[in-house]
């Protein structure tokens, strides 16, 4: 036996020695924007997701192979950057060996990662990225969120039949996926009912942006009846102040990207009145949804937001179909998810063929500082 | 075409930002030839330090703008006695990556968990926003904001020609700019001009992160200095980097072509200011005023 031989085989046994010790715990990966313009995002899905972690070690953890074991969550940070995201995903895998993956919030992100999870045939829910692309990726990727068309179109319903706008104005980042989706969506529904889109102006990038005075004047020059802006809450609050500033006072829309306390500690009196589409609403009344916000409340000390609620179903959904395989196979686990049928804290959970769930959404109104539930609209 | 006009004032308020910037950049350009890239960061943290004074106890807007100017003019003193000055007689390139590595350090310092932290803040509103419309017909209206940013700056710019061009520390300063070495064989002590230089691009850029703040009321993180420093120090080498009134105009010229730019097409207005620069860079290579300035500060 040559040299090389050996010190392959010696390393081959030490790999295998690993991963043995390894498989004490399972570990599942939550990939998220813990820091940045979306950090409060981050922070509520590492929360939700902890607590649906924690359940399952409630019940002394998962049995796999005929053993016992704990489920561990590995958190990591995007910074809201896809090359962030792509950093921490491949070190989940290759260094922690995460049987899963729980993430990312932010589309782009998500998008970035879940060639890779494919790739390594890891399965991966997103809890929150609303670009149809994501799940396009491959077999592996699921989520339990609705996707944009879905949203955009949700919101030119809402404009057009309850707010009973014709003419619309967009402003959107141009350098996100889901801002972009949602405003496409948003526009060709608009237009479908009748309406027309007076303007669509963009920017580049939220995290850099702070002016938007500039679009903001055109849109004004076009006399839009209502403003659709798809963006993150930091953008859509800054964009409704200088709005208000500019004398631009027309009702503003947008989606689940606003659902955040932030956005009227930011906009204030500007976004008072402002509606958005989302994915749950605190006020509905099942007994699931009351009992989540009730735990949540104790153990952190705040109400859950939409964010907490998606992480816990989607960690919740993952954890289960991995019971359910009995293994940490990404194969099999894969095979349970595609059954899965689970009533969620967001509604019913079940997943089409290209692995996303059929779900409704709820639109939800700033009043005085508070968000309150309007209606609640089921996909056609 | 009417909102055009409107454009226009909103490129001046953006200028406004740049220009404070810009005179950090170009003055102490000036005096020791060295690009101070941590300066974008002292503007940083005039913003943090208005914040902080401005939510701790309700502190009214005049004190808070004296109190970022105070910390950020003792920031830049600070600087340049511990990290540029035992650089003062070695190669300018040493002082240059100085001047990088500083940058990086006060913005990932400050993104640190107990220092300010990664995360997005708002501004407080420390001046209830109002609506003025000058021309109804054109519907051309400013804010009460927009009159104080203005306001501030030419007060800012008046006091600073009156120092340069009528103190006796202001003549010190153009002589060292002018000649170090014959500067200091006259009996001038040379760095304790450039601590002054120093110290007043801080209280500028101090000065300027109040504005900021209450202008965009958002704070995004520690690394929100970086573009408005790119941007001014662009503008200040387009109006001749040195040059005072070159860092004005040219921060003015950057913040109204943006506007433009961005309301012509809302992508184009992140490039503008390189296509600028390229051009003043081929057709006037000193910038704007670059040549015109006899003492250069």
């Amino acid at each position: 036996m040559s040299k090389r031989t050996i010190v392959t085989f010696v390393m081959l046994l030490l790999v295998i020695g690993c991963g043995k010790n390894q498989q004490a715990e399972i570990k599942i990966g939550g990939i998220f924007p813990l820091t940045g313009s979306a950090a409060t995002f981050g922070k509520s899905s590492q929360q939700g997701m902890q607590m649906a972690v924690d359940a399952f070690n409630a019940e002394g953890g998962i049995l796999i192979d005929g053993q016992k074991k704990l489920v561990k969550a590995v958190f990591d940070d995007t910074e809201g950057k896809p090359e962030q995201a792509t950093n921490v995903c491949r070190k989940q895998i290759d260094q922690d060996g995460v049987v899963a993956i729980v993430g990312a919030v932010m589309s782009k992100n998500s998008l970035a990662i879940a060639p890779i999870a494919q790739g390594k045939q890891i399965p991966m829910i997103s809890s929150a990225s609303t670009n149809p692309e994501v799940t396009q990726k491959g077999d592996y990727i699921f989520r339990v969120c609705f996707i944009d068309p879905f949203q955009g179109t949700v919101m030119a319903d809402y404009a057009v039949k309850n707010l009973q706008v014709q003419r619309a104005a967009i402003l959107y980042d141009n350098g996100n996926d889901y801002n972009k989706g949602l405003a496409n969506f948003f526009e060709q529904r608009f237009r479908e009912l009748g309406g027309t889109i007076v303007a669509k102006e963009a920017f580049t990038d939220e995290d850099k942006t702070v002016d938007f005075r500039a679009q903001l004047t055109n849109i004004k020059a076009a006399q839009p009846e209502f403003l659709y802006l798809p963006n993150y809450y930091t953008a859509s609050a800054t964009i409704l102040v200088q709005a208000r500033e500019l004398g631009l006072n027309v009702p503003a829309g947008g989606g689940d990207g606003w659902d955040s306390p932030k956005l009227v500690e930011i906009g204030g009196e500007a976004v008072e009145g402002g509606v958005f589409s989302n994915h749950f609403s605190r006020e509905e009344p099942r007994e699931k949804v009351q009992n989540f916000i009730q735990q949540y409340q104790q153990r952190y000390g705040t109400e859950p937001d939409a964010l907490a609620s998606l992480a816990y179903d989607a960690a919740y959904v993952m954890l289960l179909a991995i019971k359910q395989a009995k293994s940490t196979d990404g194969a099999k686990i894969r095979d349970q998810l595609k059954d899965i049928d689970l009533q969620g804290v967001t509604g019913n959970i079940s997943f089409d063929e290209e692995r996303n769930p059929i779900k409704s959404a709820a639109i939800l109104q700033i009043q005085n500082g508070q968000q309150k539930y309007l209606t609640t609209i089921y996909p056609e | 075409m009417d909102y055009l006009l409107q454009q226009l004032l909103n490129g001046i308020q953006l200028g406004t930002v740049y220009a404070l910037i810009a005179l950090g950049y170009t003055m102490v350009y000036g005096i020791i030839r060295l690009i101070n890239f941590a300066h974008a960061d002292i503007f940083m943290i005039g913003v943090y330090t208005s914040f902080f004074t401005a939510t701790w106890k309700k502190i009214p807007f005049p004190v808070v703008i004296i109190i970022s100017m105070a910390v950020c003019a003792a920031l830049g003193v600070l600087m340049e006695l511990l990290a540029y000055r035992p650089l003062r007689h070695k190669p300018r390139l040493s002082a240059l990556i100085t001047a990088l590595g500083v940058s990086l350090f006060l913005e990932n310092f400050a993104a640190l968990p107990f220092i300010f932290g990664p995360e997005y803040r708002n501004f407080p509103e420390l001046i209830r926003m109002k609506r003025y419309v000058l021309w109804e017909a054109h519907d051309l209206a400013v804010s009460n904001i927009f009159l104080l940013n203005l306001g501030i700056v030419a007060v800012l710019l008046l006091g600073l020609f009156y120092l340069i061009h009528k103190t006796m520390i202001g003549k010190q300063m153009r002589a060292v700019s002018y000649d170090k070495v014959t500067a200091s064989l006259l009996g001038i002590h040379v760095d304790r001009v450039v601590s002054f230089t120093f110290l007043l691009g801080g209280a500028l850029a101090g000065a300027s992160g109040m504005l900021y703040g209450l202008t965009y009321r958002s704070i995004q993180s520690p690394y929100l200095g970086i573009w408005p420093g790119w941007k001014a120090f662009i503008a200040a080498v387009i109006g001749g980097i040195g040059s005072i009134p070159g860092a004005v105009l040219g921060s003015y010229l950057m913040g109204i072509s943006e506007v433009y730019a961005n309301s012509i097409d809302s992508t184009l207005g992140f490039g503008m200011a390189f296509v600028i620069l390229i051009i003043v860079l081929i057709v006037r290579p000193r910038g704007l005023l670059g040549e015109k300035i006899q003492e250069k500060i």
